[in-house]
């Protein structure tokens, strides 16, 4: 039962982030129908600007204004990342052939993590935990439950995120416009919306959320080196198919899915095989079910 | 004159966002990783000399699309280049043939030989599946370790020799191929292609931790190398070698050039039964498919055979290059098989024109000749791969053989050229 809690607490934790990153992945291919197989390695410029932004104000002020401005700072650079991105990369390539701009995709991604290796190092990058400490939630048999102030500050900052995301999307004249143009480009077009801003913004937007996710992940595992962007891309990809591409909830909910089959089977089936497992959950899901679990059915047009 | 000033202004500004985006990365750099004792020190120079550089390379872009030549001379030099590819082709062929003959050449170049057919021999493979079939497969590699493993088991455990595997490494990969097509039928364009890549991450996970059978991250050692009618090509020399056969003095170079024959005969015996299929009513029901999935349903084409022999035929071709990649290394490990092999040998189809023999020669010589002549560039090789692929997406979304035209058609075969994307057609 301990052991159980303690997975779950893992697992949401986990959740949260592949969660994030989700949303980036959801929101583009909504929007250009597009796997944006760069976008794991801008989560990964995102947890890199942590650790330098973190390693620079060391000392120089306290933790949690050190974090904030490490937030703030990743988010910021990643959002330009996510736009230049677009810029180079995909926008030339639209109404293109289809494969055009996954090729230019991978090829970004391919660039991106050489730039950090090349510019950075491959080492890995260590930083220490910056909230240690928690509270004991059981103790059962000297097996002690923690949920630590990190996992707690992950889940809070997160959700504090999402919040401000779903305002965005749902109440502000941007999200509206990024809500048309997902549903019909030429249409909102043509009601005077600029799409190429719109899609710019989608960009930024998923970006940014993606370089919280970075500094998220670096907090939580304390270790990050260049090639970390891969598997956490794959992983929120399972999540956003799994809860349905194109809905944003749906991203959210699959990322806590995915987080805690990780966890739980990691902890009562085998560690090596974590990926094999939720790498079949995407291959499952999309057989039996295509459109995930809060998904809209695709009418096939001819 | 205003022109001139709006590029500088534009230039400007790119190089503005290029200092932001570069700053943290190539301004400064982390020190060693000691827990907690991250340094940091700044490269002022560098950051510079890469906005600088950026700055340059915007207002040389933009000078070129104020004087861009007319759209006619591309689709001219396309059809000039499809044209010439009937010279071509024999040209690199006979090359291909007479290569190790010609006195001079050194091993390395061989060896690269040898390389660059490997993966001609894996493109030409990959492009029935998406070349032809238009099936997008980002799980290739799974095929290549498949056929490597195969060998590299068989070897070990039963002592099989090179030619008594090759077969029964393509009929397995073959299998797999099924195996792993079967289930992904319904699937299309983009979730095809990352079920497909999600396939060959997980054969390479199992393979990584199936320590008991694999070896794990050790790989297998000791693969026997191939043998001429049972010779060897031993250093030894004496009986029972090549070498010793024809009574002359054994040499690293007569392996190699034994080597660089196999896959020769095998990339073209690839080659040969594409076209071969081209021309018959599976090939035609491919491109069929790869033009219009719903209308070829609607004709009767059986779509779950077409699609299962498409995956088959490609993975058999993966698996017999993997044989060969066993038996030219000597050792496999997982290492070899990570989704950068799949990406490349996609990258080397979709190059070349996705559909296009020549194409694919030309694109593998470029992407694995190129950077493996750049060995003192070696850090910087995945970048400048990474930042080509990105570039000829961007300059000729097509690939270098920018034609796509199917092998029958009804009245005058429409060739699309890369002019035409933007409009939509294609």
């Amino acid at each position: 039962m301990a052991y159980a809690l303690q997975q779950l607490i893992n697992g949401i934790t986990l959740g949260m982030i592949y969660g994030l990153i989700a949303i980036g992945y959801t929101m583009v291919y909504g929007i250009i129908g597009m796997i944006n197989f760069a976008h794991g390695d801008v989560f990964m410029v995102g947890a890199f600007v942590g650790v330098i932004v973190l390693t620079a104000l060391a000392g120089v002020t306290s933790v949690p204004l050190g974090l904030l401005a490490a937030l703030i700072l990743s988010a910021a650079l990643c959002a330009l990342y996510g736009f230049s991105i677009e810029r180079v990369a995909y926008r030339p390539l639209r109404g293109s052939f289809r494969l055009a701009p996954l090729i230019s995709a991978i090829g970004m991604s391919i660039l991106l993590e050489n730039y950090v290796q090349v510019s950075q190092g491959a080492l890995e990058r260590a930083i220490p935990n910056l909230i240690p400490g928690g509270i004991t939630l059981m103790n059962e048999n000297g097996f002690i439950v923690q949920l630590t102030w990190m996992q707690m500050a992950i889940v809070v900052v997160t959700l504090a995120v999402l919040a401000a995301f779903t305002y965005l999307v749902t109440k502000t004249p941007l999200g509206r416009a990024m809500r048309a143009v997902e549903q019909d480009a030429k249409m909102a077009a043509l009601l005077g919306i600029d799409t190429n801003r719109t899609i710019s913004y989608t960009f930024m937007i998923g970006s940014a959320l993606a370089a919280v996710a970075g500094v998220m992940f670096l907090l939580y595992y304390g270790v990050i080196d260049f090639y970390i962007g891969f598997n956490a891309g794959i992983k929120a990809f399972t999540a956003a198919v799994l809860g349905g591409i194109g809905s944003l909830p749906g991203a959210v909910l699959g990322g806590l899915l995915i987080g805690l089959i990780e966890a739980f089977w990691s902890g009562y089936a085998t560690v090596a095989y974590k990926d094999v497992a939720v790498y079949s959950i995407l291959a499952i899901v999309l057989m039996f079910m295509p459109t995930g679990l809060l998904g809209r059915n695709e009418v096939e047009k001819v | 004159m205003s022109n001139l000033t709006q590029n500088l202004k534009d230039s400007a500004a790119v190089a503005f966002v290029a200092l932001l985006l570069f700053g943290p990365f190539l301004g400064l750099q982390l020190g060693d990783s000691n827990v907690g004792n991250l340094t940091l020190s700044t490269r002022p120079g560098l950051l510079a000399a890469a906005v600088a550089f950026t700055f340059a390379a915007r207002m040389a872009i933009l000078l070129w699309h104020d004087h861009k030549p007319a759209p006619q001379r591309t689709a001219k030099l396309t059809a000039s280049v499809v044209r010439s590819g009937r010279f071509i082709a024999p040209g690199l062929l006979i090359l291909a043939l007479a290569l190790p003959l010609i006195p001079g050449v050194e091993n390395s170049y061989i060896d690269l030989g040898v390389l660059i057919m490997t993966y001609v021999m894996l493109g030409w493979g990959l492009n029935i599946v998406v070349g032809l079939a238009g099936l997008l497969d980002l799980g290739y590699v799974a095929f290549y370790a498949v056929g490597a493993y195969s060998f590299a088991l068989l070897s070990e455990n039963y002592g099989w020799s090179f030619w008594e595997c090759l077969p029964v490494c393509g009929i397995l990969a073959a299998a797999w191929g099924i195996f792993l097509g079967f289930p992904v039928l319904r699937l299309r364009g983009d979730y095809l292609a990352i079920v497909t890549l999600a396939f060959g991450e997980i054969i390479r996970l199992v393979i990584t931790n199936w320590v008991a059978l694999t070896g794990g991250p050790n790989g297998i050692d000791g693969i026997p190398h191939p043998t001429l009618f049972g010779l060897s090509f031993s250093m030894a020399g004496g009986p029972g070698t090549f070498a010793g056969a024809l009574n002359i003095m054994p040499t690293p170079a007569q392996r190699l050039d034994y080597l660089y024959y196999i896959i020769l005969f095998l990339a073209l015996l690839t080659n040969w039964v594409t076209l071969r299929l081209r021309k018959q009513p599976l090939g035609r029901a491919w491109e069929a498919l790869r033009e219009d999935e719903i209308a070829c349903r609607s004709l009767g084409i059986n779509l779950r055979n077409t699609k299962l022999t498409a995956f088959a035929i490609g993975a058999m071709f993966g698996g017999f290059a993997g044989c060969f990649f066993a038996t030219r290394e000597g050792f496999v490990s997982p290492d070899s098989f990570t989704f950068i092999e799949s990406a490349t040998v996609l990258a080397i189809v979709v190059l070349g024109g996705a559909g296009s023999q020549l194409g694919i020669v030309m694109a593998a010589m470029v992407m694995i000749g190129v950077p493996a002549l750049l060995q003192s560039l070696q850090i910087y090789r995945m970048l400048i791969f990474g930042i080509a692929l990105v570039v000829i997406m961007v300059v000729r979304p097509r690939g270098f053989i920018s034609t796509r035209k199917p092998t029958v058609s009804l009245g005058k075969a429409k060739i699309i050229t890369a002019d035409m994307i933007s409009e939509g057609h294609g």
